[in-house]
């Protein structure tokens, strides 16, 4: 006589197994991984109820979007992985408005052959950084491609929020005279990221700086109403953030190297590899942008919150049809701090 | 060509191999070309190369000549 | 970071700018050539134009040795992994060089070529140890400072007898390249290129010594002064050349003392004398065809040289018409006075080698002081 319950299913083996085709066929498989790996890290009530959308209310006010896509690689970097830069990187974008994120989306493109135990551990990190800003992951999507197709895992998130009334922050607000801020040091995330990149080993305790903006954009909003502009230099850094504002606006930038905070390992990393910190991408920093009188005040609230204990006041907007981000260096001189010209490569010239 | 970065010999491994540091950041890099350099030394390295060795006389002494605390050269 | 702070120090900046402007004469310029791609690349980056008098003006030679890689060679590189189907290890500043019909490493790399960037190459040699069964091609570039451990792979790879490892060699000579413009009909004869001394490469220099420019201050009576790397060092190799000048010396000084002799690197020369030999003549992107200016891997260790290997075939292809780039190297013209500067040509879209790196004359231009026009128009 058998001893196996008649409803046995043998669990998942996360220690050694492997994603297959299965996983994303829309079978058995599939919705066991989603039942043992997905609902279990996440739950949520959304979640519970199995169905292919989730259903919430909206209190009143406009709503914000905003997607992004992760390919980062390595996945696992000193200070954190594609699972919470995915969580931490959407819930900043829906911020930048001035919007309090609200909730989450998730999809997976998984590679065959995918170790489950690095899934895992990418989606445990996920739901800690959910749950850990209070935003909950309320649907998803999972996919297989064949090996060689993709790069171990591609995640997507996408997020709304509501942007409370009387909150305008957009591009294209920020005046001559307008103050710049950032709300920490410059360039953490990008160096972490290289350290680990084959051909570039070199040892430092820089850790990526990723982390949820939504609590210190909310205490920010709370202190300065009307704050012009927010956003965070993740791709491209300081300098394509400052570039993009400049167009934006139409206005020029004025920044004193001297005021941007660059932790000290940081700049040693970027001298060893040829790069600039401005150039550097940041995942848990934001660049503000005020009137001359609310500088002070901000300051004061992005010091006072954890996430801003390094804030600097960096430099002013400025009058210049040729919307020139300028830079006085801690040497004397003036240059201009650029859009990076294709992808990042270390310089070796 | 001329990215280089004088960098501390922290320790000497096997083969012709250091452990450098640069500003709390450390490497890997060859000291084939100056083999002759010890841990506590500074280093120009260019390419995973030490290409020089560093005098800290002269360092001061250049220092110095920018102060014009000493005559020019 | 110790030997780097201190010779950035903005104090000493201005006490140096001050020392410039007190040592100059009034109604004479002074125009400098620094022909190493860390000290165009230092200059533009720290703003140093600023801090020097309006006479003394900094002209950017040829001293990037990506930037005067002929399209012709990128070719090569290129076919080297598409058509050879070799792993080619490249440093990344070739990556954007253009090459024919639009093309470059990157956009290989993109077409399916397995085109790997590496930091050095130790790493290539790594990269053969562990694809024993695939061709691994190392596309070595540079001056005298990089071609050390170029020797140093091919003798590595001679020791360990791996078969499938090999160079593709581009390295360059800086003396060449100073005489190279001095010789120049605009310099020698008709002297539309006053040049009054130059600044010396650094790290060149580290290995080289300071003993193989004596022959140019001698020969073309122009002082040369080797300078550090960081902004002070060139601020100070700008003071003892203006010195010079005033004087009427001709000499080579050493501001470089921390890190370069006069006998420069032995170990070093004798490495790179024991695996490569002068080429006669080699083309340089803007300069044509320069003598006894590059080198190529001796017949010794021949089984390491790529083009021997892949029986790889140099064909001339030249430069876009509107590009200015030979008088830009030569000193002859300056970036913006190229028509296709910051329009057509930019670091985006490079039409000319000195677009292409980081450090050529038109992309730090472009990159880092292109206000400057724009405040004076």
């Amino acid at each position: 006589m058998s001893a196996v319950r008649k409803d046995y299913v043998r669990p998942i083996d996360f220690k050694t197994g492997r994603v297959d085709m299965s996983h994303g066929a829309g079978g058995r498989a599939m919705a066991q991984l989603v039942d043992e790996l997905f609902l279990a890290a996440f739950d949520n009530e959304w979640l519970r109820q199995l169905n292919d959308q989730a259903c919430f209310a909206v209190p009143t006010g406009r709503m914000v979007m905003a997607t992004d896509s992760h390919v980062v690689s390595p996945l696992f970097f000193p200070g954190g992985d594609i699972g919470c830069l995915s969580v931490h990187g959407t819930i900043n974008d829906v911020a930048m408005s001035g919007a309090r994120p609200l909730y989450l989306s998730a999809t997976f493109i998984l590679e065959e052959g995918f170790p489950l135990a690095d899934l895992r551990r990418i989606v445990d990190s996920m739901a800690a950084a959910s749950q850990a800003a209070r935003v909950p992951v309320v649907t998803g999507d999972t996919k297989v491609v064949e090996k060689g197709k993709g790069d171990g895992v591609f995640i997507t998130t996408t997020g709304v929020g509501i942007v409370p009334q009387g909150v305008e922050i957009s591009g294209d607000r920020a005046r001559p005279g307008d103050q710049v801020l950032v709300s920490g040091t410059l360039g953490d995330h990008g160096v972490a990221i290289m350290s680990f990149r084959e051909n570039l080993e070199f040892e430092t305790t820089i850790r990526s700086d990723t982390a949820a903006l939504h609590d210190l954009v909310a205490r920010i909003v709370e202190a300065v109403p009307g704050i012009r502009c927010l956003r965070d230099p993740t791709r491209g850094g300081l300098a394509a953030t400052l570039n993009e504002l400049a167009r934006a606006s139409q206005v020029g930038f004025r920044i004193r190297e001297r005021q941007v905070p660059v932790r000290s390992e940081v700049n040693a990393a970027c001298e060893l590899l040829g790069l600039d910190p401005l150039n550097v991408a940041n995942e848990g920093k934001l660049v503000a942008i005020c009137a001359p009188e609310d500088a002070q005040r901000l300051l004061e609230v992005m010091h006072a919150h954890p996430l801003g204990r390094d804030a600097a006041l960096i430099g002013e907007a400025v009058d210049d049809s040729h919307r020139f981000v300028q830079m006085e260096t801690g040497f004397g001189g003036s240059r201009i701090v650029d859009w990076l010209s294709g992808e990042q490569l270390p310089r070796i010239c | 060509m001329c990215l280089a970065v004088p960098v501390l010999v922290v320790k000497r491994l096997d083969g012709e191999e250091a452990i450098i540091d640069a500003g709390g950041v450390r490497k890997q890099v060859s000291l084939a070309l100056v083999p002759e350099a010890r841990e506590g030394d500074y280093v120009i390295v260019h390419v995973g190369y030490a290409i020089s060795r560093l005098d800290p006389d002269e360092a001061l002494k250049t220092l110095a000549l920018f102060a014009g605390m000493e005559a020019a050269a | 970071m110790k030997y780097v702070d201190e010779f950035r120090d903005g104090d000493l900046a201005r006490v140096l700018a001050e020392r410039i402007a007190r040592a100059v004469e009034p109604g004479r310029p002074y125009r400098f050539m620094e022909f190493c791609g860390g000290h165009t690349h230092a200059i533009s980056r720290y703003g140093v134009t600023d801090l020097l008098p309006a006479s003394v003006e900094m002209v950017h030679g040829p001293g990037c040795p990506v930037c005067v890689l002929p399209i012709g060679r990128i070719d090569n590189a290129i076919a080297l992994a598409l058509e050879h189907g070799a792993i080619l290890c490249t440093y990344a500043d070739t990556m954007r060089v253009p090459a024919s019909e639009r093309s470059s490493l990157t956009k290989a790399k993109a077409a399916g070529a397995d085109i790997r960037m590496v930091y050095s190459a130790a790493d290539a040699l790594r990269i053969a140890r562990e694809n024993p069964a695939r061709e691994v091609v190392f596309f070595a570039i540079g001056f005298e400072t990089t071609t050390p451990p170029t020797a140093i792979a091919i003798l590595e790879a001679d020791r360990a007898g791996l078969a499938n490892f090999s160079v593709f060699c581009n390295h360059v000579l800086t003396p060449a390249a100073i005489a190279n413009i001095l010789e120049s009909p605009q310099v020698r004869d008709i002297g539309t290129v006053p040049l009054d001394g130059f600044v010396g490469p650094a790290h060149v220099s580290c290995v080289i010594g300071s003993q193989p420019y004596e022959f140019f201050a001698e020969e073309y009576g122009k002082p040369v002064v080797i300078a550090g790397f960081e902004p002070l060092d060139v601020m100070q190799a700008v003071l003892m050349l203006v010195a010079q000048v005033n004087d009427g010396r001709h000499e080579v000084e050493n501001e470089f003392a921390r890190a370069v002799t006069r006998e420069g690197n032995g170990k070093a020369k004798a490495l790179v004398a024991e695996v490569f030999e002068l080429r006669r003549s080699f083309e340089w992107r803007g300069l044509g065809e320069v003598p006894y200016s590059a080198l190529r891997i001796k017949t010794k260790y021949e089984r390491f040289d790529a083009e021997k290997r892949f029986g790889i075939v140099y064909r001339a292809v030249a430069d876009n018409k509107a590009c200015e780039c030979g008088a830009i190297l030569r000193g002859a013209k300056r970036p913006k006075d190229c028509k296709v500067f910051g329009t057509v040509c930019t670091p985006e879209n490079p039409l000319g080698s000195c677009m292409v790196s980081s450090e050529g004359a038109c992309a730090a231009y472009y990159t880092y002081g292109r206000f400057r026009d724009r405040e004076a128009a």
